[in-house]
């Protein structure tokens, strides 16, 4: 790794990849203690307040440790990544600014509620803060996806020469992007699943132990059916978001199955090994070992076990075919000389904007217009540039679906033993406790399955900030890759200091147990 | 006599902060990051690239993105 935009993008990875350990268990764990406190307003049992309030308390540690994280990463947009901030214009800034208007004003004023307030207020107000709390805090989320989304699609702009970026067009087609919502509900239903994980970990620590074991039951009966309902909703938008990267983002999903020759009833790769000497243009075989559903990408792709998935190759040839016709799209030659011409465009409006040639500027203007969809070809120079690593996107998509997989079982199995067989909870192989031992090592198992996703995300995407319009070599500011390297470690101190305190004072406050609370 | 609204949110933080224990900690935690983040990494290596007015700005953007415009 040499360059700034290597340096930049690994400094962004790793400040969003922690920023992101906290922000689902918010999320998830939020939902939890409001269902919790729900169940206490509704029941007034003092039991349901304890099991409540200890919850709460570890959704503070984490709120406290991980708020503010992601402000870093609007550093670095300033400084690493200049060109993209000012390109994307208000249409980045407006969501990011809405965001931060109601993580503070709206999250902040009743999460003190939520903290401070048991005391104070009535256990219905209370309750309703808890719940505004939980609410604040995903919608927050909606702003930043919805930022998100429209870097994977952008809609609702439209470029300004005189300005050198985008202007929002469309508020209502940025904010309601297909893409943003399913990206929202994928991301917010996958993070009640990494809540309801969290806590059975947690409460199976008391079960392992031997004592709050009533609390750990009635914790794992709530935390399973938010983990449940999580990660079955969130396969579904899971099936939403393959059919919108089908549409939108077809390279994507190419790269998420290692795909370069599409076909009729394309197989979905359940498990397989990527040949890393595939290219698109040779004809090494694309898979060492590969265990495979039949037709299973087509229906995941196009809900259609019949339809043509277009490879790398296609893609980059210009093929696709829909309802068994042959569609031609625009080849990636095409795009690139296409780009060149967005960018001439767009040098000759700059010259005849410098002499006051309105006529000329009219005329580069339309020009920049018809070609501007391809603007960020322009940059490349081989068709190889704007393909994505093809075994990273593959790898992280098939951890996180076999995760996925795991979890639905591993959640499934444990509501119906916390309902059924409370019993079984319990029971031991070889001195082992079982359930608490797969508990516990299932928390870091659904980290790592939400870290795949986004990386399946942003990696996927590649080489774009904004596809199709930005790539990240032009994104990226003029700074020395020394500069970035040292801020890189810095935030590799910082985060690791903030994450080990924050497992700390959490591993803490389970030992000290709800009693303590 | 009732204290007015001010009054009443100003007792309530500040007796929801007096009354922290693990909180306490949570907090200084929130305070020393707060001012790594806003104090030292932004003043001292996140210096915005751009500067200038808002058409400084799209012409240093100009320069940068337009192949063929930065000699």
């Amino acid at each position: 790794m040499e360059s700034v935009v290597d340096w930049s993008r690994a400094q962004f990875a790793l400040t969003a990849c922690y920023h992101w350990m906290f922000v689902p268990l918010t999320l998830g764990l939020g939902i939890i203690v409001a269902l919790f406190e729900t169940i206490y307003y509704r029941t007034r049992n003092q039991e349901w307040l304890k099991i409540c309030q200890f919850w709460a308390m570890l959704f503070g540690v984490n709120f406290a440790i991980g708020v503010a994280t992601g402000i870093i990463l609007e550093f670095e947009f300033g400084t690493n990544w200049s060109n993209y901030s000012w390109f994307v214009g208000d249409i980045f800034g407006a969501p990011l600014a809405i965001e931060g208007i109601f993580a503070f004003f709206c999250e902040s004023t009743f999460f003190a509620v939520m903290m401070f307030g048991w005391k104070k207020f009535s256990a219905g107000q209370h309750l309703a803060a808890t719940w505004l709390t939980a609410i604040g805090a995903t919608f927050s989320a909606w702003w930043i996806l919805v930022a998100n989304s429209w870097m994977q699609y952008p809609v609702g702009m439209e470029f300004s020469p005189e300005q050198m970026r985008n202007v929002m067009t469309d508020f209502w087609a940025v904010a309601f992007s297909p893409v943003a919502v399913n990206k929202f509900l994928h991301t917010v239903q996958a993070a009640w699943c990494l809540g309801g994980v969290f806590v059975l970990g947690v409460s199976s620590w008391y079960l392992l132990k031997g004592h709050n074991q009533e609390f750990a039951l009635k914790s794992i009966k709530v935390g399973g059916i938010v983990g449940t309902i999580g990660i079955l909703m969130s396969m579904l938008t899971g099936d939403g978001a393959a059919v919108q990267v089908t549409k939108t983002q077809p390279m994507k999903l190419a790269a998420m199955e290692g795909l370069y020759e599409g076909q009729e009833g394309t197989p979905l790769i359940g498990f397989g090994i990527v040949n890393p000497d595939k290219r698109y243009d040779n004809d090494e075989e694309a898979m060492l070992f590969e265990i495979s559903i039949p037709k299973g990408l087509s229906l995941l792709g196009r809900h259609d076990l019949n339809a043509f998935i277009p490879g790398v190759k296609d893609i980059v040839e210009g093929k696709d075919m829909i309802d068994g016709e042959v569609i031609n799209t625009v080849p990636y030659a095409e795009r690139i000389e296409r780009g060149k011409m967005a960018q001439t465009a767009l040098r000759q409006y700059s010259s005849a904007r410098k002499s006051g040639d309105k006529q000329g500027m009219q005329q580069a203007e339309e020009k920049l217009r018809e070609h501007y969809p391809f603007f960020g070809y322009g940059y490349f120079e081989s068709v190889d540039e704007a393909i994505p690593n093809v075994p990273a996107v593959f790898y992280m998509f098939h951890i996180m679906v076999i995760l996925g997989g795991y979890l639905l079982v591993y959640l499934c199995f444990s509501l119906f033993m916390a309902y059924r067989k409370p019993q079984w909870l319990t029971v031991r192989w070889k001195g082992i406790m079982l359930f608490p031992a797969v508990a516990l090592l299932s928390i870091p198992l659904v980290w790592i399955c939400h870290q795949c996703g986004w990386g399946v995300a942003e990696m996927g995407r590649q080489p774009w900030t904004i596809q199709d319009i930005l790539p990240v070599q032009a994104a990226i500011s003029s700074l020395e890759s020394s500069q970035v390297m040292l801020t890189f470690c810095l935030f590799a101190l910082l985060f690791t200091v903030l994450l080990i305190a924050e497992v700390g004072i959490m591993i803490k406050q389970i030992k000290k147990g709800p009693a303590q609370e | 006599m009732k204290d007015n609204i001010f009054l009443r949110i100003w007792h309530f933080y500040y007796e929801g902060f007096s009354s922290m224990t693990l909180g306490r900690t949570l907090w200084a935690i929130v305070l020393v990051k707060l001012f790594i983040m806003f104090a030292i990494l932004r003043v001292f290596f996140f210096q915005p690239t751009l500067t200038g007015t808002d058409y400084e700005k799209a012409e240093q953007v100009r320069a940068n993105l337009v192949i063929g415009e930065k000699q």
